[in-house]
């Protein structure tokens, strides 16, 4: 445990030492909000709500399930460095490396979503729940970020070359973020992809933690599947499979992993 | 002396149906206090032997241990006794040459205090205590290798093993390399080292492993391997238009055949007598009034014992390999 805070302590060494890596991780995402709150938000009918309060936890959502890709290129470029061979090369657990990173991108995230929540009060976000609820809904953007993280993991020891690792999450990570309740409603889409969207991770925490802002749900529901229904228990479990799955399957990779 | 490395008959295979065997049966020992220096060409099979020696990679088959432990069942024990500097620069290149070293002092879970004495001794010892605080984005080549191999020493390893330390370093940096490392093996540490220049081999190994496709094809050192070579060559650049007498002559003194580079104008034989063939080739050549461009005696280099064990030149005599032309480009 102490050598993954190493690792730890090393990745926001590195946020310290080239501080645009920080800026560039914040300003994404503050785009987005800016974006879809004043250029497309016009454009979509939510009544008896303003768009903007729809709107932030789905950015939210989408900033950490991003993750992965944090995680994923950080570990693929350490790995074309040579510097994961040189981890593996030490005395330390065989999870240290991973849970160190895995941890780092946790906290990094915590410093990305308060940036982007004071932006979202500054144009207009409002959540109406209690403090403690509030909290619970942070606290459930940050868990589901870190078992995101770790499917980063397997994703960047396993690809060759850095680039590779960021091709991969786009093309996966991305569709799955608008495949979803985030930013408009699923009621627009064509039947068979109204399913996925409902079924998709990415629409039961958007959906779970409105709930936890003080939102009725809305923008999906129309199938009454059973995750619009109960999107909280469904991202949990969501959750615990990410981590039962992708947990093993990484701490396995990066104990046979080998450059090439 | 007790051997610090030995490696018996490792066996490592790629691909769905082993296709490709990067070790095949490769075996070695290393004696403590010494310098092994293993070498080879791309592919031949050098950083997958580093590999399964610092417990990076299990091996198919075969056995592996170092200071008497064993590679493949208890790793983590191996761990504490290594270095390895590996082919690039494993450190962090956004922090700085400091940052690094307290972190890898700390993974080697030495105090916060004793990882900071450490770091500062290290960067002391080889010459970085000015670049301390700077980002390793900013360090030369030569100064990334010096602060990887500092790295690799935080606790005093009892084997230290290099991965091709110089390759894409420019002369310079090779050369401030090799002092580096000849003040180590002077520390007396026990020392396995990859390279793929011979020169690197010569200067700083006590025994040479040359390996090709996986397995051992020669060791000794530099100079028995020069001499399962071949011995002394007499070597004798003239104008194009003397090249025909002069082979007479010299065949003539030496009675045997000698070897002729036409574009470099140079005649080579085997020199039996070493320095007493030179004189007499000189007096005979003054006699008839030829006077060489260059006229030397030379010793085989390793590029000539790499070449004909390796069998790069597989269809040509030994001694004619000494002749081929171009090849001291390699060095």
């Amino acid at each position: 445990m102490k050598d993954s805070l190493i690792i730890t302590k090393r990745q926001l060494l590195q946020l310290l030492r080239v501080p645009e890596v920080l800026i560039f991780s914040t300003i994404q995402p503050v785009m987005f909000v800016l974006l879809f709150r004043y250029v497309f938000g016009g454009a979509i009918n939510t009544p008896g709500v303003d768009y903007v309060q729809l709107l932030m936890p789905g950015i939210f959502v989408q900033t950490v399930a991003f993750t992965v890709a944090g995680t994923a290129l950080g570990l693929a470029e350490d790995m074309q460095k040579g510097l994961i061979d040189r981890f593996r090369s030490l005395p330390i657990s065989r999870s240290a490396v991973v849970v160190g990173r895995t941890l780092g991108d946790a906290t990094l995230n915590v410093v990305v979503l308060i940036v982007m929540a004071l932006t979202g009060i500054l144009v207009g976000w409002r959540p109406s729940s209690g403090a403690l609820e509030i909290f619970g809904g942070f606290l459930l953007l940050l868990i589901f970020g870190y078992a995101m993280s770790w499917m980063g993991v397997l994703v960047g020891l396993s690809v060759r070359d850095f680039r590779t690792a960021s091709n991969v999450v786009f093309l996966f990570v991305f569709p799955m973020t608008f495949l979803s309740n985030a930013f408009a409603p699923t009621t627009g889409m064509p039947r068979p992809l109204q399913y996925v969207a409902e079924w998709n991770p990415v629409s039961t925490m958007v959906a779970g933690v409105r709930d936890l802002f003080g939102l009725e749900p809305m923008f999906g529901a129309t199938a009454n599947s059973f995750p619009s229904q109960n999107p909280l228990v469904m991202s949990l479990i969501y959750i615990g499979l990410l981590m039962a799955i992708f947990i093993p399957l990484s701490v396995r990779k990066y104990k046979n992993v080998s450059p090439k | 002396m007790s051997a610090s490395v030995i490696a018996e008959d490792l066996v490592k295979t790629y691909g769905s149906h082993h296709e490709v065997r990067a070790l095949d049966g490769l075996s070695l020992t290393v004696e403590e206090g010494t310098v092994l220096s293993l070498l080879g060409p791309n592919g031949s099979g050098k950083t997958t032997t580093v590999r399964v020696l610092t417990t990076l990679l299990k091996p198919d088959s075969g056995r592996a241990s170092v200071a008497g432990i064993d590679v493949v069942n208890n790793p983590q024990r191996v761990r504490e006794i290594i270095g390895l500097s590996g082919q690039y620069a494993a450190v962090d290149e956004t922090l700085t040459g400091w940052d690094n070293l307290i972190m890898f002092g700390r993974l080697y879970h030495l105090s916060s205090k004793g990882a900071k004495l450490r770091a500062e001794e290290l960067l002391e010892k080889f010459s970085l205590t000015d670049a301390a605080k700077r980002p390793i984005k900013t360090y030369s080549g030569g100064m990334r290798r010096r602060i990887d191999l500092a790295a690799s020493l935080i606790v005093k390893p009892k084997v230290l093993f290099l991965d091709e330390p110089t390759t894409g370093l420019d002369p310079r940096g090779r050369q401030e390399m090799w002092e580096v490392i000849n003040e180590l093996v002077k520390g007396g540490v026990t020392l396995l080292l990859t390279t793929q220049y011979l020169e690197e081999a010569d200067q700083l190994a006590d025994e040479i492993v040359v390996i090709d496709h996986g397995h051992v094809i020669a060791k000794g050192t530099a100079d028995s391997l020069k001499k399962d070579v071949g011995g002394e060559r007499l070597e004798i650049s003239v104008p194009a238009e003397k090249l025909g007498e002069v082979r007479r002559i010299v065949e003539q003194i030496t009675s045997s055949g000698a070897t002729e580079d036409i574009q470099m104008h140079k005649i080579s034989v085997a020199a039996p007598n070493g320095t007493s063939t030179l004189i007499e080739a000189v007096r005979q050549l003054d006699s008839v009034g030829i006077h060489p461009l260059d006229i030397a005696l030379k010793r085989p280099s390793l590029d000539d014992v790499f070449l004909a064990l390796t069998g790069h030149v597989a269809e040509e005599k030994v001694d004619e390999a000494v002749a081929v032309p171009g090849k001291r480009g390699r060095r």
